[in-house]
């Protein structure tokens, strides 16, 4: 939008928001929302000690891992699906279900499977988020136009090659969009695991904090959170955008 | 989902003589359902035979498992556990509903409100938003008001922002339209855009209802349990392990179920053109 | 086939005493940097098909929206009966490339909508509608909606709609090129028609040079971009023959000829 005849970009008005945020906290009429001041000086503070590096940690290697594995598994399920029939066909009633059900009831299941350690973080943050990936893979996989695999045929490709050099390249900014999206629901399957395991990482702070009604640092630690995963979605975004050019014209 | 297209080119008719039973035909037919259908029955075998070894203690055969969930069913334990599950959930994507539509359509038509609000929306959405469930309990108890509040939480940001990308997005040529017939700006609104972005709003409810259910589990296994998560966490604390097991599925079933039955509408009432023949 | 190039002012080569529906003047079009139209002067006689020929970007769907209101010209102006005009009006109704139909609503719906724009109560324009249904040979088709109709049958809607609010000047952008071809010829054969019938003023764009030469009075060929008057061309041929005996007609094939060569110096 434009103001006095220049252009404002999108994101700015979240600028506003914050300075809003601060005149409530400062006006102190919830004393819930502290002025972001504070809050940001909480976070530099918090940010330097052994708890938080510790519990940011844990929850790093259980994130990271577990959308490895869902990289890995929804990629190649995607594939399989997208160039198989007789795999979608059975594949493809559970994909749909899983992609939007409340996995969140699933985590009590995998608790009392896996305990209550990292183990169960990581597989919430599979399951999770391998659903999205599998479905825009195959959707990826199938987009492919059938000309360009049979001129890669036509020209002696061996499968190997078909594969790793047209296919996978062809679908390649539907499985980044798909990656994309599953860091999202990573991120909230990496949070909800540990809130609900609340013995562990980032969900054992929130508890902390909020039992305490700590809401500087609480504040601070979900600013880091969310941060950190707009951050994620962003970096995915820009290099979805360095396949973009060749997006429209398969 | 889009039909699986040809890898090899070839055609699927099947080219039976007549002297093939008809029976081979009509399967044929339905072989779509007839793949879902050898699906599930796959998984339920799997799972059987996985409970059987078994995997873990805690970890029932499904026969044990549909042997709770038909008694559940019938003792009325899903009824009651439903009819409190239900309300929060039905309240807040009400609520939701009318708020979200009516911001995104004020979004898509106003510059400055989409300047604005969608920011915020857009990271709301993208936010792991159950890390602020706790928190709700803190000034709104841990009643009825909490659950929907979780609720509204999840579902708002997807419904918005639905709504304002379907009227920013209204077909450029049918606005084109209206104004070389002299329409007015309300008449533009009301005759062209709200109608061209009906669909995708309406996809947008779906979505929201998606994550209303997230919500609303998350809030009853986060804040305090009630419904369906009571029914989860008390079978978990004495062991019943088949019991357990059959609430979550039944809540997995009932989510889907009703998201199935939306897009089916959907896609019968709001998309005719795009239904498979 | 009359030749009356640009040299001569298309003002001066107006037949004394005909009546202009349209008079375009000075119009020129700049999209930032680039000059789309450069000062075009042209006037439209009523109730004539008057064609704009040319290659891809000489600006003559630019021109055509100008002349509906639909977009603004940098410089210059348009009259309708006389009258400056910067928007759309009642005087002039559009016909789109794409068609332009509301998918939620049947064909009855679609053709009585500009009627339904201006207030007018629903058995009124309803009536009105059916007629023009009628008479693009649509009758029958009232209540299918337009994802049941082929492209042929959803253009003939488009100008029904353009009919039914009964304008004095209609403005066909393209109209058939999303047609098939056997259905194109028919177009152009019942568009004849509708002329010769309805009495309106039509102007028409085109990049097919047969299809201006078969259904126009006049042709405006315009040069490559930055858009200018080339070439204005009145074809002589005897439209009381059939159709068919029209596309073997000699002055027919040679003025599409004639235009064929003039364009080709354009093209390269």
């Amino acid at each position: 939008m434009t103001l006095f005849g220049y252009r404002v970009p999108m994101m700015a008005s979240l600028i506003v928001w914050c300075v809003v945020w601060e005149l409530v906290g400062r006006s102190g009429v919830m004393f819930l929302i502290p002025p972001l001041s504070d809050v940001l000086v909480a976070a530099v503070a918090l940010v330097q000690t052994g708890t938080w590096q510790a519990a940011a940690l844990t929850t790093l290697n259980s994130f990271l891992l577990g959308m490895a594995l869902s990289i890995v598994v929804g990629v190649v399920l995607g594939v399989l699906m997208g160039r198989f029939p007789a795999i979608d066909n059975l594949l493809g009633i559970w994909v749909n279900i899983f992609v939007s059900a409340p996995l969140s009831a699933l985590v009590p299941v995998l608790m009392i499977l896996f305990g209550m350690g990292e183990t169960t973080v990581v597989v919430t943050v599979f399951l999770f988020a391998v659903w999205i990936i599998v479905l825009d893979t195959r959707a990826g996989i199938q987009g492919v136009p059938n000309s360009l695999i049979e001129m890669g045929r036509s020209y002696g490709a061996s499968k190997f090659a078909l594969y790793y050099k047209i296919i996978l390249l062809a679908a390649l900014p539907e499985i980044l969009a798909g990656i994309r999206l599953g860091v999202i629901r990573g991120v909230k399957g990496v949070v909800i695991g540990q809130l609900l395991v609340s013995i562990i990482g980032y969900g054992e702070l929130f508890e902390l904090y909020s039992r305490n009604f700590d809401m500087e640092n609480f504040w601070a630690l979900t600013i880091i959170l969310f941060a950190a995963a707009m951050l994620l979605s962003a970096i995915i975004e820009s290099i979805e955008k360095r396949v973009d050019y060749y997006a429209g014209v398969r | 989902m889009s039909l699986p297209a040809q890898a090899n080119g070839s055609s699927r008719a099947v080219h039976n003589p007549e002297a093939s039973s008809s029976l081979w035909r009509r399967l044929s037919e339905h072989r779509a359902a007839l793949w879902r259908i050898a699906s599930i029955g796959l998984f339920f075998l799997i799972w059987e035979i996985a409970g059987r070894i078994p995997i873990s203690f805690a970890f029932p055969t499904f026969l044990e498992t549909l042997r709770a969930f038909l008694v559940m069913t019938f003792d009325g334990s899903f009824a009651a556990a439903y009819a409190e599950t239900l309300q929060p959930l039905v309240i807040g994507i009400a609520i939701s509903a009318v708020i979200g539509v009516g911001v995104g359509i004020v979004m898509g038509l106003s510059r400055f409100a989409e300047w604005l609000v969608a920011p915020v929306f857009i990271v709301l959405q993208a936010a792991p938003m159950a890390a602020l469930i706790p928190l709700i309990t803190f000034v709104y108890g841990i009643g009825l008001l909490a659950k929907t509040l979780a609720v509204i939480m999840l579902a708002l940001p997807v419904i918005a922002l639905n709504g304002y990308k379907a009227v920013r997005n209204a077909n450029p040529s049918l606005v084109a339209m209206c104004y070389s017939f002299q329409g007015t700006r309300w008449q533009r609104i009301a005759k062209i855009i709200i109608p061209d972005a009906s669909p995708v709003i309406f996809a947008g409810l779906r979505l929201g209802l998606a994550a209303g259910f997230i919500g609303v589990i998350l809030a009853e296994l986060l804040i305090t349990p009630t419904g369906i998560g009571d029914l989860i966490t008390y079978h978990r604390s004495v062991a019943d392990y088949p019991e357990m097991y059959a609430a979550v599925v039944s809540i997995i079933l009932v989510s889907t179920l009703t998201l199935s039955a939306l897009e089916a509408f959907e896609l019968r009432v709001l998309r005719p053109e795009k239904r498979r023949s | 086939m009359r030749n009356i190039t640009a040299q001569a002012t298309a003002a001066a080569a107006m037949p004394a005493g005909s009546d202009v529906a349209v008079e375009v003047r000075g119009i020129a079009k700049m999209y930032n940097e680039v000059e789309a139209l450069r000062s075009i002067d042209l006037d439209f006689p009523r109730g004539k098909l008057t064609t704009l020929l040319g290659p891809s970007g000489c600006g003559k769907t630019t021109l055509l929206k100008i002349i509906a209101g639909l977009i603004p010209a940098t410089a210059g102006e348009i009259r309708v009966n006389g009258k400056v005009v910067t928007g759309p009006g009642p005087e002039r109704a559009f016909v789109f490339q794409d068609f332009a139909l509301m998918p939620w609503a049947t064909v009855m719906r679609n053709v009585a909508f500009g009627l339904e724009l201006k207030g007018m109560g629903k058995d009124e324009r309803q009536a009105i509608a059916a007629r023009y249904i009628g008479e693009v040979g649509l009758a029958g088709f009232e209540d299918k909606y337009p994802h049941e109709l082929s492209g042929g049958m959803r253009q003939r809607v488009g100008l029904a709609r353009a009919f039914a609010v009964n304008a004095d000047v209609l403005l066909l952008d393209e109209p058939f090129s999303a047609v098939d071809e056997q259905n194109r010829r028919k177009f152009q054969e019942d568009l004849l028609e509708l002329v010769e019938k309805e009495k309106k003023t039509f102007i028409f764009v085109t990049h097919s040079i047969e299809e201006a030469v078969y259904c126009s009075d006049r042709i405006i060929i315009l040069s490559r971009r930055p858009g200018r008057i080339a070439q204005i061309i009145e074809p002589e041929i005897d439209r009381s023959a059939s159709p068919d005996a029209i596309r073997r007609d000699q002055s027919y094939l040679d003025t599409v000829e004639e235009i064929w060569q003039g364009l080709k110096r354009y093209v390269d």
